[in-house]
């Protein structure tokens, strides 16, 4: 019997990133792509940096397994997944002490995350909530403060769900009082009927844009499992649009960027990532066009004007932090009974 | 050598890059997404085993099923609503138009082609929203006190479908109205068939050819699009593509994503045998 982590058949048909001796390639999540990131490091370096965008690690790991050793140096990745990339011998370690973490917010470092038998192989770069987005001049937002307003018939046809079963599913976990550590096989039976609930109250499951449009045109008033990196984009044109974390609380999204393993260019790979979780790639990345979030390192802050300050809730983090928790970290048993009950939802 | 042995030789040579691209980029991948299609999932890993499993899901799981029967669906009327509208369009462009002008009319039939498929499916949700032109519309005429749920919904997919695929099916249908000779009309009312005789007799089964070849076209590229009912359904519910994406990008199931594959080729090669009488593809 041939085990096999990922198949090479399937995805023949991804990119290959460019080769070439000044280039970095670098695979990514939609906000590293803003110009306001990546250029002032492509200038500094006279390098070229080709981005490749992914959605979900299941997609990103393959993506590593179609691939030779050293076509790609750098990946971001959702932090609670840092372990599994590196249990697939996808992330080389990287220097400690060459990392601002001493600047971090100390739940943003993440060592349990990051770090595996001592060694670090990622670090935290951009955090964020999977909460509730709306409008406040359509809901009253203190009915926001407790989600269970969302199933009692007062908002019927005027929610949408963000289209990933993750956060939605842990988001109902909390709902129903269980953290999202203990989301198992026992206690995902119990989320069914409040996710089937939630499904029969909303419009529609959808993307970030589709979410972010259907917010801004009024189809919907709230989105479940939105946040400050749904909003904070149409905040200049949309100041109706807000965020909070209800009473049961929310989830943290965080993500990390590491080191390849197999780069051939493990030196420029760290200065990139060293540039990223400094405090002007933190503030760029902050406020990318894709998406915001809340940078890892405080002093961005610094670099950071008032009102994106105020956009992204800087000085609450941390009553907001200590009311969040992190996605959960299914088996692998336990996530694809999730997918089939997100699944099921999507086609009831 | 003989001359048709030399001829024979050399029609192979002609052929054989053809040949050789079909077989490295379609025969050699559908083998192998077939024979990923019985492998199976335990836990992260994809083992390679004889394991019809995924088929069997695929059909014995509703919300599996359904999403076949929803692409199912959904294909059927776009196609039967294109058709319905392509028809009188291309027949009008190719009779009513003087000749001179038909070219700039299929230009403006064609126009939205020219705009991005992804921009063209975000643009209609706006359209259709709560406060799009067309609720808007309704009801400052009255029609309707409230707004119309029409984005998110089969609806909107259906017609984000139908706007893109009239424009191809009036190009096909219309290449093959524009053979008719009118004549073929003429002894029709000769020997004493009506208007409506006339269509039905003779013009329609000679433009059946380009109906069905345009319909199974629209088929084909409408039960395998991704696009336009991830943007406009608003995942209201979910079509085989759909799933097959939910499968690769976000399970990492490609043992099951390649049987679906399987199950959506499949269907559409029931459809070309069904319809394989009539089609002419090379009216496209």
């Amino acid at each position: 019997m041939a085990h096999r982590s990922l198949p090479a058949i399937a995805l023949l048909s991804l990119a290959s990133p460019a080769f070439a001796q000044d280039t970095l390639n670098a695979l990514v999540w939609c906000d590293h792509t803003d110009p306001a990131l990546i250029l002032p490091f492509e200038e500094k370096f006279n390098v070229k940096v080709n981005l490749k965008e992914y959605e979900g690690t299941a997609a990103g790991m393959a993506i590593l397994d179609q691939s030779q050793p050293g076509d790609w140096d750098v990946l971001v990745i959702d932090a609670v997944d840092v372990p599994r990339a590196v249990a697939a011998g996808k992330l080389a370690e990287i220097p400690a002490d060459k990392l601002p973490t001493a600047d971090f917010f100390p739940e943003l470092v993440m060592a349990a995350n990051n770090t595996v038998d001592g060694k670090t192989y990622a670090v935290t770069e951009k955090f964020g909530y999977n909460t509730i987005s709306f409008d406040k001049t359509k809901v009253d937002p203190a009915d926001m403060d407790d989600m269970a307003i969302l199933t009692s018939g007062k908002y019927d046809g005027k929610i949408g769900i963000y289209d990933y079963y993750l956060p939605v599913l842990g988001l109902v976990a909390l709902g129903q009082g269980i953290d999202t550590a203990d989301i198992n096989a026992e206690t995902l039976a119990t989320l069914n009927a409040p996710l089937m609930a939630l499904r029969k109250a909303s419009r529609q499951v959808s993307d970030v844009v589709s979410s972010q449009t259907a917010l801004a045109t009024g189809d919907v008033d709230i989105i479940f499992g939105g946040g400050e990196w749904l909003t904070a984009v149409l905040a200049a044109d949309n100041p109706n649009l807000d965020w909070t974390i209800p009473k049961q609380g929310a989830l943290r999204w965080a993500q990390s960027i590491g080191v390849v393993a197999g780069t051939t260019k493990p030196d420029l790979a760290l200065e990139f990532v060293q540039y990223v979780v400094s405090p002007e790639g933190q503030a760029a990345l902050a406020q990318s066009a894709c998406y915001w979030g809340m940078p890892a390192n405080m002093k961005a802050g610094d670099l950071l004007s008032a009102e994106a300050k105020a956009v992204l809730r800087w000085d609450q983090q941390p009553e907001y932090l200590k009311r969040a928790q992190l996605y959960p970290i299914p088996d692998a048993a336990t996530d694809t009974a999730m997918q089939d009950m997100w699944t099921t939802m999507l086609n009831q | 050598m003989s001359l048709q042995s030399a001829e024979r030789k050399l029609g192979w040579g002609l052929l054989a890059p053809a040949l050789l691209w079909t077989v490295a980029f379609f025969v050699l991948p559908f083998l192998a997404m077939v024979a990923l299609s019985f492998a199976h999932m335990e836990g992260r890993a994809i083992v390679e085993v004889f394991d019809p499993g995924n088929y069997v899901r695929a059909f014995s799981e509703w919300s599996q099923l359904k999403a076949l029967i929803n692409s199912i669906e959904i294909t059927v009327t776009v196609t039967v609503i294109s058709v319905v509208l392509a028809w009188p369009l291309a027949a009008i462009i190719a009779w009513q138009v003087p000749a001179r002008y038909q070219r700039l009319a299929l230009l403006v039939a064609v126009l939205p082609f020219w705009t991005s498929y992804v921009v063209r499916s975000y643009s209609w949700l706006l359209v259709l929203g709560d406060n799009g032109v067309i609720n808007k519309a309704l009801m400052a005429v009255g029609l309707i006190a409230e707004p119309l749920a029409l984005a998110s919904t089969r609806t909107a997919t259906v017609i984000g479908f139908v706007h893109f695929f009239v424009m191809l099916l009036t190009l096909t249908i219309y290449a093959n109205l524009i053979q008719l000779s009118p004549n073929y009309a003429r002894a029709a009312q000769d020997l004493g068939a009506g208007r409506w005789a006339t269509f039905r007799h003779v013009i329609l089964p000679l433009t059946l050819p380009g109906v069905i070849t345009g319909a199974f076209v629209t088929f084909v590229l409408c039960i395998g699009d991704y696009i336009t009912p991830q943007i406009l359904g608003g995942n209201a519910e979910l079509t085989l593509p759909q799933l097959i994406m939910l499968q690769m990008g976000r399970s990492g199931n490609f043992p099951m994503a390649a049987a679906l594959s399987v199950v959506l080729m499949a269907v559409v090669i029931l459809v070309y045998a069904g319809c394989s009488r009539w089609l002419r593809l090379d009216r496209l």
